[in-house]
């Protein structure tokens, strides 16, 4: 009896060793490869940065899914906003022709952009189906600039690590790695379904990021911060960072 | 019986109560692991459908498009046409983070779970219904014994008759699979990856309404497992599912 349980002891204390220092060396791993999300923490942190890390290996070189012409749902929904400030009603009651998309941080080269220089850079389209968390969907076209087209143009560091994106409406700014960021299909929307963005569905700028959830495609985006951390830039609520999911 | 106890040697096999192995330390870690989680997203899915209590079929669907059906409850949205005069709190953000790191849980659990059951035969001794027992006039027998709360015979302490094996299959191989793969087919992220898993079904919203029903299926189980549980007698089943042994009233060969 005793001779069995001093054999369990010693298996079971080579197995948690063994445990506790593989969970070490995948810690020390998931950091090196960028697998740990900014919001490891917490009582979530654990459910997190496993979803981050396992969507982060899969999705390499992944592409959202894209819809046929068809499949576009008409007329498209979005959720309505109360407010987005005064200084946004005097921009739309002037057509945005003051508006500035500015972009700075960690670039060599800040700058403000007008709508109408946005719209001579290269444009990309893409049909994908927004998903917000609340469970409803919707596929729409949306037309506009890749992000990493502009941060190409404005000389991001190499250091950076984070793009925040900064919107008019209160509370609703948001980020992402540059994994997402150098997306090809991460693009500043400025058209919708043919036409421009309509204010309701978030123009003049919205951000659109289709292998994340609605939550992060931010409605009228007029600031994009190139930075190496997150921690001056508050946390979106109790929601994950990362959606993915 | 009386006969018996005129030979000494059988004197103590008279009616008595003893104690048999019945779940092995993996079932019954896994079982615990998966039936906490499984009440954690029971919670949580709970309060991101109160969110949007409309379902559809096919590839999206929001307000502006008829539902399949809407659940007649409260929204915790005031965009969603309920009925109601009151909008809910929004729990969404914990209840996600909950929702996911459950999930993950229940994931592991199962594959460890899964390892277990091949490795050990598990599955194929004590979980898949002999092809014999699955015959009409056999489940005839233990239907009826159901259907008259019979008490269940002493073999059924030290194994599953044909109808729990029938129930367990279907939610080990059936239900929670479906789950995890309609689970999946919601994240726009993994269908990037493997777009097949949601086309498959129909689209997004076909993914989500399959997710629902799969959860109605599992909790009616839950339910009906509780209840046979409390009638086969509760302590003797839980004390089998905690500690590993029950008590067998063994009676005399």
């Amino acid at each position: 009896m005793s001779e069995i349980s001093r054999r369990k002891l010693i298996t079971t204390g080579i197995a948690a060793t063994a445990g506790v220092s593989g969970l070490a060396v995948a810690a020390r791993m998931a950091e090196r490869y960028g697998l740990i999300p900014p919001d490891p923490g917490g009582l979530y942190g654990p459910g997190k940065t496993l979803t981050y890390a396992a969507q982060r290996l899969l999705t390499q070189n992944s592409m959202a899914r894209e819809f046929s012409r068809s499949q576009i749902s008409q007329p498209p929904f979005a959720n309505p906003v109360s407010s987005r400030g005064k200084e946004f009603d005097r921009l739309q009651a002037g057509g945005f022709a003051d508006w500035r998309l500015t972009v700075e941080g960690m670039v060599a080269r800040p700058a403000s952009l007008s709508l109408a220089v946005l719209k001579t850079y290269p444009s990309s389209s893409q049909i994908t189906q927004l998903v917000c968390e609340e469970g409803w969907s919707y596929v729409a076209e949306w037309i506009g600039v890749p992000l990493s087209h502009i941060l190409e143009r404005v000389g991001a560091l190499p250091q950076a690590r984070f793009v925040v994106y900064v919107s008019s409406q209160d509370g609703w700014d948001g980020s992402i790695d540059m994994a997402d960021a150098l997306h090809p299909q991460t693009i500043l929307t400025y058209g919708m379904n043919g036409g421009d963005l309509s204010v309701g569905c978030g123009g003049p700028l919205r951000m659109r990021i289709p292998r994340q959830l609605g939550y992060k495609s931010v409605k009228f985006i007029n600031r994009v911060i190139v930075t190496d951390n997150l921690k001056q830039f508050p946390a979106e609520g109790s929601y994950s960072w990362y959606a993915g999911i | 019986m009386a006969d018996s106890a005129w030979v000494p040697n059988l004197a103590a096999a008279a009616p008595t109560a003893t104690v048999v192995p019945r779940h092995r330390a993996a079932v019954r870690v896994t079982h615990w692991i998966i039936a906490i989680c499984f009440l954690a997203l029971l919670v949580s899915g709970g309060e991101i459908v109160v969110s949007h209590p409309r379902f559809y079929w096919g590839e999206s669907g929001n307000v502006n498009t008829p539902p399949l059906f809407q659940l007649p409850i409260p929204a915790s949205r005031a965009i969603v046409p309920t009925g109601y005069g009151y909008v809910l709190p929004d729990q969404n953000g914990w209840s996600r983070s909950l929702h996911f790191q459950a999930a993950w849980a229940v994931v592991l659990a199962g594959l460890l779970y899964g390892v277990f059951g091949l490795w050990t035969r598990h599955f194929r001794n004590n979980l898949f219904p002999a092809g014999a027992d699955l015959r009409w006039v056999k489940l005839q027998v233990v239907i009826a014994n159901h259907v008259h709360f019979r008490p269940p015979g002493d073999d059924e302490a030290r194994s599953y008759n044909v109808l729990q094996r029938l129930a367990y299959s279907g939610v080990v191989f059936l239900l929670f699979p479906l789950m995890i793969w309609t689970g999946l087919a919601m994240s726009p992220a993994v269908v990037s990856v493997f777009p097949g898993i949601v086309t498959v079904l129909g689209g997004h919203q076909s993914a989500r309404t399959i997710h629902f029903f799969c959860t109605l299926s599992l909790v009616l189980f839950l339910l009906i497992h509780v209840v046979m549980v409390g009638l086969a007698g509760f302590r003797n089943r839980m004390r089998a599912m905690i500690t590993g042994h029950a008590e067998s009233s063994k009676e005399q060969a």
